[in-house]
């Protein structure tokens, strides 16, 4: 077998478990997300699905991987197959463990790429002078391929090559390093940021409001929202993306954990460090500032349709009022943050990719890494070249949320009730530095399938909204205009054709795993 | 800030930030399991 990666330490592991659940989405997401579900009170919601659906799956996926680790399994297909030998269907399910990954990279890189390039423009002072529609159209251009679109495109390219050369340092030699400078950094560039924010000074350097006037607006509850099934779904879906659970990395990271060894303590403390992250970072940075110079009105209007736009289009503007120097430090801190929170996930998303070319054929770990970057080239393009017709929101949509929810529920089961909860319960808990307390055992088994279940059901009239192009035939049927119809039925064939191309990427990949199975029989190591 | 969200805030903030401490704690203090482990650097 050529797959000998190890981690270094336990720390690394744990940064590098941490980095891959922090996201962008910790900074642009959970506070848009917290506003539009009834401000503060939205912590209740959230905080119970993190202890009834996310500390769980955390737990699963834990001890799924360390017990797959042990069979010398390294990416889902084979870990689940390994569960529950007796069916053959496991190892297809656990295709999504490696599909997600590969898609959610494709485009996550993408936007990976962007926030090094305003980092150089934060630097180099492209955005000094500018008002807040110039910039607001910087990103517009950028994202549009304005001129030929070289930098955006080699920018990307960059990201690619460094997230695949990191990759092809392995686990401790790659990954494990940029966790232990990637997440303290983050954690000191949003500390400073949230400073900044949350000490805003109404009528100084332009602004409207103090940053507490952002911070009220965010944390003022609702508590008529905790009976709305609609923010309970928000929660439990705003638990899966912040967790990355669902997606297949865990399992791999934690593959390479040796079986006395702990994994409780371990994902407790990934994890909770991903909610300091994201709840104490993320609440105080982005909705603070931007209140602070636009008022409430219009940050509501700009998070309509989430926060990437206030991210991208608005703050470099409001840097600009600090002065020259702040400005350009705060652009570094603010897309640098960013940065780190990306690559650390990209990099976890590249590892069960590597794991499975490795164990089931032989490769060598930079051939692999390299394959996955050619992957990622390949499967990105039409996110880059077709950012305006919508093909990164439908990668963003099938792969990053659609599969996420169902690989999840199918590995609940699989766990709790197919293993087991006695032998699942007894892989939880060996080796374990904490005391688990038995209420997750009743939870896992009851509680957990159910929340995944409802999510699941609760999102089958989007998912067939979603298939049906049913709002944009809706769009189509409204307007009047030939330009208008010629262009929406444009975007609906680029969306069409992004589903076939990533359902030619799940078959490929239940293809690779039929081969590496009919190559395991003939060496005598196929389970069934 | 009104005393609703002044609460929630601070109490959210710091129990998160308590538990986050505690555990990464614990990660550092936890005592080094026989070799061969999981880790090469120790």
């Amino acid at each position: 077998m050529s797959n000998k990666e190890n981690w270094g330490s336990r720390v690394g592991l744990v940064l590098a478990m941490a980095g891959n659940a922090v996201g962008l989405g910790n900074f642009l997401r959970f506070p848009v997300q917290a506003i539009q579900n009834g401000g503060g009170a939205f912590i209740i919601p959230y905080l119970v699905c993190f202890l009834v659906m996310g500390i769980p799956l955390l737990f699963i996926e834990w001890s799924m991987g360390r017990f797959g680790g042990k069979h010398g399994h390294h990416s889902t297909p084979f870990i689940l197959d390994s569960m529950d030998p007796k069916r053959v269907f496991w190892k297809y399910i656990g295709v999504f463990g490696i599909f997600t990954n590969l898609a959610v990279a494709a485009y996550y890189c993408y936007l990976e790429s962007w926030t090094l390039a305003y980092i150089w423009h934060s630097v180099s002072g492209t955005f000094l002078g500018q008002s807040a529609d110039q910039i607001a159209s910087f990103f517009g251009h950028y994202i549009s391929l304005y001129g030929g679109g070289t930098e955006t495109i080699l920018v990307w390219i960059f990201c690619l090559v460094l997230n695949t050369w990191i990759l092809s340092k392995g686990l401790s030699g790659g990954v494990e390093k940029v966790a232990k400078i990637g997440m303290p950094l983050l954690i000191l560039f949003g500390i400073l940021l949230a400073i900044k924010g949350i000490t805003l000074k109404a009528g100084e350097e332009g602004a409207i409001h103090d940053g507490t006037h952002g911070l009220n607006f965010l944390w003022t509850p609702n508590y008529d929202s905790i009976w709305s099934a609609k923010v309970w779904l928000a929660a439990a879906g705003q638990i899966f993306f912040t967790l990355s659970v669902g997606m297949g990395s865990i399992q791999c990271y934690a593959s390479y954990v040796k079986s006395k060894d702990d994994i409780a303590l371990n994902a407790m403390s990934a994890g909770w460090m991903n909610e300091f992250v994201e709840v104490v970072l993320g609440s105080s940075i982005l909705i603070p500032i931007a209140i602070g110079y636009l008022g409430i009105d219009r940050v509501v209007e700009l998070t309509a349709s989430g926060g990437l736009g206030l991210g991208f289009k608005t703050l470099p503007y409001l840097f600009q009022q600090w002065g020259p120097t702040l400005a350009a430090l705060a652009g570094v801190f603010w897309f640098g943050l960013l940065f780190f929170a990306g690559i650390t996930s990209s990099l976890a998303m590249g590892t069960p990719c590597m794991g499975f070319l490795m164990d089931e054929f032989g490769w060598k770990r930079e051939r692999a890494a390299w394959a996955f970057g050619g992957t990622i080239l390949l499967l990105g393009l039409p996110t880059v070249l077709f950012f305006n017709e919508g093909v990164f929101d439908e990668y963003d949509y099938w792969a990053g949320t659609v599969s996420l929810v169902v690989f999840a529920l199918a590995e609940v089961i699989l766990f709790a009730w197919v293993f087991g909860m006695d032998k699942g319960w007894k892989e939880i808990t060996t080796g374990a530095d904490i005391r688990v307390p038995v209420f997750f055992r009743y939870v896992t088994q009851f509680v957990t399938p159910v929340i995944l279940g409802w999510v699941f059901f609760a999102s089958l009239p989007d998912i067939w909204s979603k298939i049906t192009n049913a709002e944009l035939k809706a769009k189509i049927a409204a307007s009047v205009d030939p330009a208008e119809i010629a262009k929406l039925n444009d975007q609906m064939a680029y969306l069409n054709g992004s589903r076939v191309f990533l359902l030619a990427l799940f078959i490929g990949i239940c293809m690779l795993v039929y081969k590496a199975y009919t190559k395991r029989k003939k060496e005598g190591r196929a389970t069934v | 800030m009104n005393a609703d969200a002044l609460f929630l805030m601070i109490a959210s903030e710091l129990i998160i930030t308590a538990i986050t401490i505690y555990f990464f704690a614990r990660v550092l203090s936890a005592p080094k399991k026989k070799e061969p482990d999981s880790y090469t650097d120790n």
